[in-house]
Formats: structure tokens, sequence, C-alpha cells
């Protein structure tokens, strides 16, 4: 197929920036949206031009690096995958394709389709881990027992891969998913229970020193996340939230 | 626990907490306006003792007063807020493809609902005060009118048909501004996980009961007049 490209350039972050128009021929649908990409930067190499800077790692939707807004979406028009793991085939010969970096003030654009996301490394800093003895007498985790619906949840909420899908499709560029997530996933287990409450509250705190916007429970951060991380988890930070100020 | 109403997540839940007395309220005034169609005799007894209740004016009034003025003041600072969260907009973006239109215009469902506050102050809040604070008539009779003046002066106001217009319009308004906002307060105050479904029914019932209830009203008393 062939498609027209519309891609946000932008030298660094000190560049102002502008969509570009591209045109890419033959594309397989067959490809990743990714290797899309690899095709139009090996003609923009093959031409002299610079090519368009992109997050990307793993290429299996596990790593949580690739972070493109696809035709007014995070991570494209599919369900539960993530830009790696869009397929052409989604789109049709002769289309469109707007592609612009994840919008939001906490997350600087650094050059072309890259943002820096170290602010969600800030925020697990603030509390996104349990501190455990490891003298050699700590117990084995397996002893502690957990109810089969608890280690369910816990599970669901640490399949979060940190890619900022939430924040960037969110009118208000929210991070409640994300700390949600990694809130819940210690909320709900023995061992996040010692420090449950300094978590919540460190977490939050640094969320908001970050400058993310506040949830408004549009639930277009759940529908969007590549993961499915449910808004239930942000129904629980509030609760875990309100717990440990009362 | 200052600390917690400063942050995101406090303010989310003042707003819901706001928002549950507001809901509170216009349940009970549906109530009590639905009244003047059932029965004009109950419906001025009742909106006597609404209006000359020490309780209701003095500690009620002033309450539901805070709450309005809050709920609009903090949900115009959230707005604020969020916006200056992400200073460069998309140039395509398809936000109907992950939302609802509603849960997306909160502030302008929620301006329209200001606006017609301000109508309703002119029509009916500021007159009672006139009357029952300025001029010291607390006996709810007019002359002219035999008995209580109350459901005259209801059945009055409807008589313009641009004020019945107005009516309607704010109270779709309004209906789409709860058909997100009652689920939203209880997401907010962390009540949804397991009973996410029954609050989804019980929201849309309310958000339809509520606007219907009194476009209902207007629209009853402007034709039967």
């Amino acid at each position: 197929m062939n498609l027209t490209l519309k891609i946000w350039r932008q030298v660094d972050a000190n560049d102002k920036g502008k969509m570009v128009d591209y045109k890419v021929t033959e594309i397989s649908e067959s490809m990743s949206f990714l290797e899309m990409m690899d095709v139009l930067n090996e003609q923009l190499v093959n031409a002299g031009d610079q090519p368009v800077a992109f997050d990307h790692d793993c290429r299996e939707g596990i790593c949580g690096m690739c972070s493109m807004y696809i035709n007014g979406e995070a991570h494209g028009p599919d369900r539960g995958v993530t830009t790696c793991q869009l397929h052409m085939r989604m789109f049709k010969d002769g289309d469109t394709i707007t592609i612009e970096p994840w919008r939001a003030a906490a997350f600087p654009v650094i050059k072309d389709l890259v943002v820096n996301r170290s602010a969600f490394d800030r925020i697990q800093h603030a509390g996104g881990y349990i501190s455990v003895n490891t003298s050699g007498n700590t117990q084995d985790a397996n002893s502690i027992p957990i109810s089969k619906h608890a280690a369910d949840q816990a599970m669901d909420a640490a399949t979060c891969i940190g890619c900022g899908a939430c924040v960037a499709t969110c009118k208000n560029s929210s991070a409640m998913l994300f700390v949600g997530a990694k809130v819940s996933q210690y909320a709900l287990l023995p061992q996040g229970q010692i420090e449950a409450a300094d978590r919540v509250q460190n977490m939050v705190a640094q969320m908001d020193l970050e400058g993310f916007g506040n949830c408004t429970n549009t639930g277009a951060c759940e529908v969007e996340c590549p993961k499915g991380i449910s808004l239930d988890n942000i129904a629980r930070m509030n609760r875990e939230l309100m717990k440990a100020n009362i | 626990m200052s600390g917690f109403f400063k942050s995101s997540i406090g303010r989310k839940v003042s707003m819901a907490l706001s928002a549950f007395f507001l809901m509170f309220f216009l349940l009970q005034h549906l109530s009590i306006n639905i009244l003047s169609v059932l029965s004009p005799e109950t419906f001025n007894e009742v909106s006597h003792f609404m209006g000359t209740n020490p309780l209701v004016q003095f500690v009620l009034q002033p309450v539901l007063i805070f709450a309005v003025v809050f709920h609009f003041v903090m949900g115009f600072v959230l707005e604020l807020r969020n916006s200056s969260a992400r200073k460069i907009s998309y140039a395509k973006n398809n936000g109907a493809g992950n939302s609802t239109w509603m849960s997306r215009n909160m502030i302008w469902s929620g301006i329209t609902i200001l606006a017609f506050i301000g109508l309703h102050f002119i029509d009916f809040w500021f007159p009672e005060i006139n009357t029952k604070f300025i001029q010291g008539d607390w006996s709810g009779t007019m002359e002219g009118i035999q008995g209580f003046r109350y459901h005259e002066e209801l059945v009055h106001k409807f008589i313009n048909p641009a004020r019945v217009a107005a009516y309607v319009v704010a109270f779709v308004l309004l209906g789409l501004h709860l058909a997100h906002g009652f689920t939203s307060a209880f997401q907010s105050m962390g009540g949804t996980a397991g009973r996410k479904k029954t609050l989804q029914t019980i929201g849309k019932v309310y958000s339809i009961i509520i606007p219907a209830g009194f476009i209902f009203i207007a629209l009853y008393h402007h034709f039967k007049h």
C-alpha cells in the first residue's frame, strides 16, 4: 500500500517543531507500524535526510518504549497493543496517517517522536518498591498465603509497562492510571502493607510535583492502555490515599 | 489532613463530596417541585415550611450556597490546572474513540448550569431574600392571592416561553453533567470497584429522572396556563 505520513519533526527540546509530510510506497500489510517507520527512515537516510527519531526496544509489546500518537490515538487505532504490535493491515492503501509524540508538559519532547518519560521513574523512586531485608534470613514469599483473587488483581496491575499511553490519551495528561497500577500492585499484597501509607502519599506527591493533570474519570486511559489496566486501580489508589490520611 | 485536600486526589475527593450534597439537594428539590403538579396546596405548605424553617434557612441554605460556590470554583481551578498539563495540543485527536462527550465536556455543561443558576437567582432567590430579609415579610402570602403565594409565583414564571426554553436547555445539559458526574463522584471516592455496573445503572436512571422531572414541571405549567 501507498501512504502519506504527517509526522512531527523537532530537532531538539528547544526547537519549535512542525508537521512534515512524507510519502511511503509498497508497504506490506503484514509489516508492523515500526517496520513501516524503518522503511521511511531508510528512504530518508538514502536521500541524505535526518531519519525520524522514535523510541523502540523489544518490539514484542512488553518494554513500553514505543510511544506514538497515531491518527489521534495512543498506539494507534488497534486495542490492547503497543505501536510495535500495531500492524499495517489496520490501514488502507492511500491513507494519510498523522504521527505525533506523546503530548504532556511532564513528557517534554527530546527529538521528533521521542519524549522524556523520566517523570515516571521519579514517581517509582518515590515509593514504587518494597524494602526487603536481603541478609539471608528473608522469609520465602511463597510461605505467605495470598488469595487467588488478590494475586490476580495484583498481577493485572503489575502488567503496566509504563509506556505513558494513559497520560498521552488523557485530556488532562493525568498519570493516575500509571500511579494507580503501581500503588495497587503492592496494596493488594501482604508484602506491600508495611510501607503502604508512605508509598501512596509519596507517589501521589511526586506525581503532582511532575505537573501531570487531575483525573476526571473519562476512562480514555483504560481504553487506550495496551495492557488493559483497569480504572479500578485509580479507585484503589484514591482509597489508599484517603486511608493513609485518616 | 489539610495536605490531603491540597493533593490532586484530595481535590477530586472534595469535588465528589460537594457533588454528593448537590445531587441529594436536586433530588429533594425535584420531590418538592413535583408537588406543584400533583397537589398545589401541599406544594404551598412544603414551600412555606422550607422558606421559613430556621434550620433550612440558616443552616442548610448557607451549606448549599457554599457547596454550589465550592463546586464551581474547584471545577474551574481543576480545569485550569488540567489545561496547563498539556501545553501543545495534538494536531489530530480522536477523543470520541475512547470516551464519552459528557466526560470530556464537564466544564461546558457546568458553565451552562452556572448560567442557569444565575437566571434562577434572579427569578427566585433574590426576590425571596428581598421579601424575607429586607422587607421582613415571612408570612408567605401576597396581596390578591388567597393562601400562600408560592404556587402562583411558580406558575407565573413559566408563562414566558423563552424562560421555559432556557429551562429545557439547562436541564438537558444538567442531565449530561450528571450522566458522567454521578459515577465519577463514586470513582473519585474510590468506591466503584466491584459495584461499577450497579452504580452506572443508578447513575443513568438518576441523570434521566432529575432533568426530565424539572422539564416536565416547566412544560406542564407553561401549557396548562
